[in-house]
């Protein structure tokens, strides 16, 4: 037998362009390292400064639809945040995250009806709940890989979907379901007292998503980050690295669950009433086709999916357009990442405006100048 | 010291080893063999990846093939690739401490560690320089770092310089024969090369046909006829 090849899952975006090979010098090696460093503290200084513009200067900038709708931004970056790492750290494609969504909002609506816990306790907890789902889908699923996976996800959520529709959100009623069908007046899920207001709880939707981009990224600078990366390029080498593959994959679905479940929570307070239709089994595809678009090797390409998949909808239906139309934007999107920048629109825009800086500082630059250039 | 006896490995009606037993003592050995005669079905035995339908590998009195697979690197089994495997979204150094962070050894002296690890290679790139980066010489020695940290007891080399110009392959010679007193392992080194494997190993064993055909010091092993027949072909 040759070498065990690196078994991939049946489709993996290929990883992130790579410059061109060579055997450096030293001294190469060195300019090549200052570069990164350079890059790194600015890209610091840049997400700093976004950050504090999207938490301060936004809410007095926007209208009220439009700051629930950054909510919701907030929100469904958490999701394809977890979605992104599943697919982009270990190659685990999953169809059902509209699903994962939906447990997590329904174990929050419960909790905070019957209980009168803090609210970060309850998402913590809805959090855990939603983990231990995603663990008993996980546990038969990692059996599986590629298109199987999907399809078994995608057939889960499916499922989940119509258990909801029948068993409903809770809506303050009692049991273990929490839901009375002949309620007259339905309570609305409560907000933490701190944030009440669209605008304060836009804000508190910010911090936690935060706080779970730091805990993705705290993973994927350590240990299991290094895991999953040995993982996704070649299960041969990670195995013979001493990785346990079967435990990383099983923690990569926790994490990616635990998230999910967590933004299921600030959805749950972000629209007051939960409703099955607001999980349609669709949204799974349409949150993986942002994924895909924002690109699933960097924490920004889960920002632009947040604002690909809730803030594009928000913007047509102002201009009267029918969001419908996203599908087929959504579509061709995925088929131009596929085809020209397997690492998303997070990797490709930075690209290109950089190229296009510098086509246009050629073009500017007084033609004495270019003298050199000049045949 | 690998105590190998009666491994059998068959796929399907292939087989690839057949009842092969042989003994490496310590340091840097050989094990040479025309193409498919077993040599990569061998070190995928030993990493676990493989099961044979019979046979026993016992390394230093430990019976390999009883340990999980991925327990066997914390064991102390690590292996380069024929076709290398450096992770390439990750630093020289990510690479090197993935598998520090999996073997025996804690945390606290990690970084030294792996500084060393990458340091005894003589690699001539920075610790945070991305593997992607690097050529295909520079990964090789990514390998042979990630194959000597963490305290390996048996430290699997296959075809580290396949594809290498002669300056290179000469550096990683000059790396694998110091591997055993760096680090205590018994090292095995398959190379088609067989300047690489007579600057490198005192004892070779040579397969062919998944059977054992010669082995012993490597001077002699290269002159046997039987070997020189089996890379031959039978006039």
């Amino acid at each position: 037998m040759s070498e065990p090849k690196g078994r991939g899952v049946a489709w993996t975006p290929s990883s992130p362009p790579n410059p061109p090979r060579g055997r450096g010098t030293s001294d190469e090696g060195r300019q090549r390292l200052k570069a990164p460093r350079r890059r790194a503290s600015g890209k610091i200084a840049v997400t700093t400064v976004l950050l504090l513009f999207a938490f301060f200067a936004l809410p007095e900038l926007l209208s009220l639809y439009y700051i629930d709708t950054m909510t919701q931004v907030a929100v469904y970056s958490m999701v394809t945040l977890a979605l992104g790492l599943l697919v982009g750290r270990v190659g685990l494609f999953s169809l059902g995250q509209a699903a994962v969504l939906a447990i997590g909002a329904w174990a929050a609506a419960r909790l905070l009806f019957a209980t009168t816990q803090p609210y970060p306790l309850v998402l913590l907890e809805a959090g855990l709940i939603t983990m231990m789902g995603g663990l008993l889908i996980g546990l038969p699923a990692l059996r599986l890989r590629g298109l199987y996976l999907a399809l078994i996800t995608l057939m889960l959520a499916g499922s989940i979907t119509v258990v909801l529709a029948t068993v409903n959100f809770p809506n303050g009623g009692h049991g273990f379901l929490g839901y009375n069908g002949s309620l007259l007046h339905i309570p609305p899920i409560r907000r933490p007292s701190i944030a009440a207001s669209d605008p304060a709880y836009y804000r508190y939707s910010m911090v936690v998503a935060i706080l779970m981009f730091a805990l993705v990224l705290a993973h994927i600078k350590t240990r299991p980050g290094r895991a999953w990366a040995a993982i996704r390029q070649s299960e041969p080498a990670a195995l013979a690295a001493g990785i346990n593959i079967w435990f990383y994959k099983l923690w990569a679905f926790a994490l990616a669950s635990f998230i999910t479940g967590v933004a299921g929570g600030v959805l749950a307070g972000a629209i007051h009433y939960l409703y099955s239709i607001n999980f349609p089994t669709q949204d799974s595809i349409t949150l993986l086709a942002v994924t895909l678009m924002g690109g699933v090797f960097s924490l920004w390409g889960a920002v632009i999916a947040g604002f690909l998949s809730q803030f594009l909808p928000a913007l047509l239906n102002n201009w009267g357009v029918s969001a419908d139309w996203l599908i087929i934007l959504f579509g061709l999107g995925v088929l131009q990442v596929l085809t020209t920048a397997p690492a998303g629109l997070a990797d490709q825009v930075p690209r290109d405006l950089a190229r296009l800086r510098r086509l246009l500082g050629r073009r500017l630059r007084p033609r004495s100048a270019r003298g050199d250039d000049a045949e | 010291m690998i105590e190998v006896n009666g491994l059998t490995v068959r796929y399907g009606g292939v087989t690839s080893l057949d009842a092969m037993s042989l003994t490496f003592e310590q340091g840097t050995c050989g094990l040479i063999g025309p193409n498919g005669a077993g040599k990569t079905t061998f070190f995928n035995v030993l990493s676990g990846f493989v099961r044979p339908a019979t046979g026993t590998v016992r390394a230093f009195g430990v019976d390999l093939l009883s340990m999980a697979h991925y327990r066997r690197a914390r064991w102390g089994v690590r292996r380069t690739f024929q076709t290398e495997q450096a992770i390439e979204e990750l630093s020289v150094f990510d690479n090197v401490a993935m598998v520090h962070e999996h073997s025996k050894l804690g945390g606290a002296s990690r970084h030294g560690d792996v500084l060393d690890a990458i340091t005894f290679t003589g690699l001539d790139a920075a610790p945070e320089t991305p593997v992607r980066a690097l050529g295909a010489g520079q990964r090789r020695l990514v390998e042979v770092a990630r194959a000597v940290v963490g305290r390996p007891r048996l430290v699997l080399l296959d075809e580290p310089a396949a594809g290498l110009p002669d300056e290179e392959t000469s550096h990683l010679a000059d790396v694998i024969r110091r591997i055993p007193e760096h680090t205590g392992a018994l090292a095995i080194l398959v190379d088609h090369d067989m300047s690489l494997v007579s600057a490198c190993c005192t004892t070779t064993a040579v397969l062919d046909f998944g059977k054992l055909i010669a082995s012993g010091p490597t001077a002699a092993v290269l002159r046997d006829e039987a070997v020189i027949r089996a890379y031959l072909g039978v006039a």
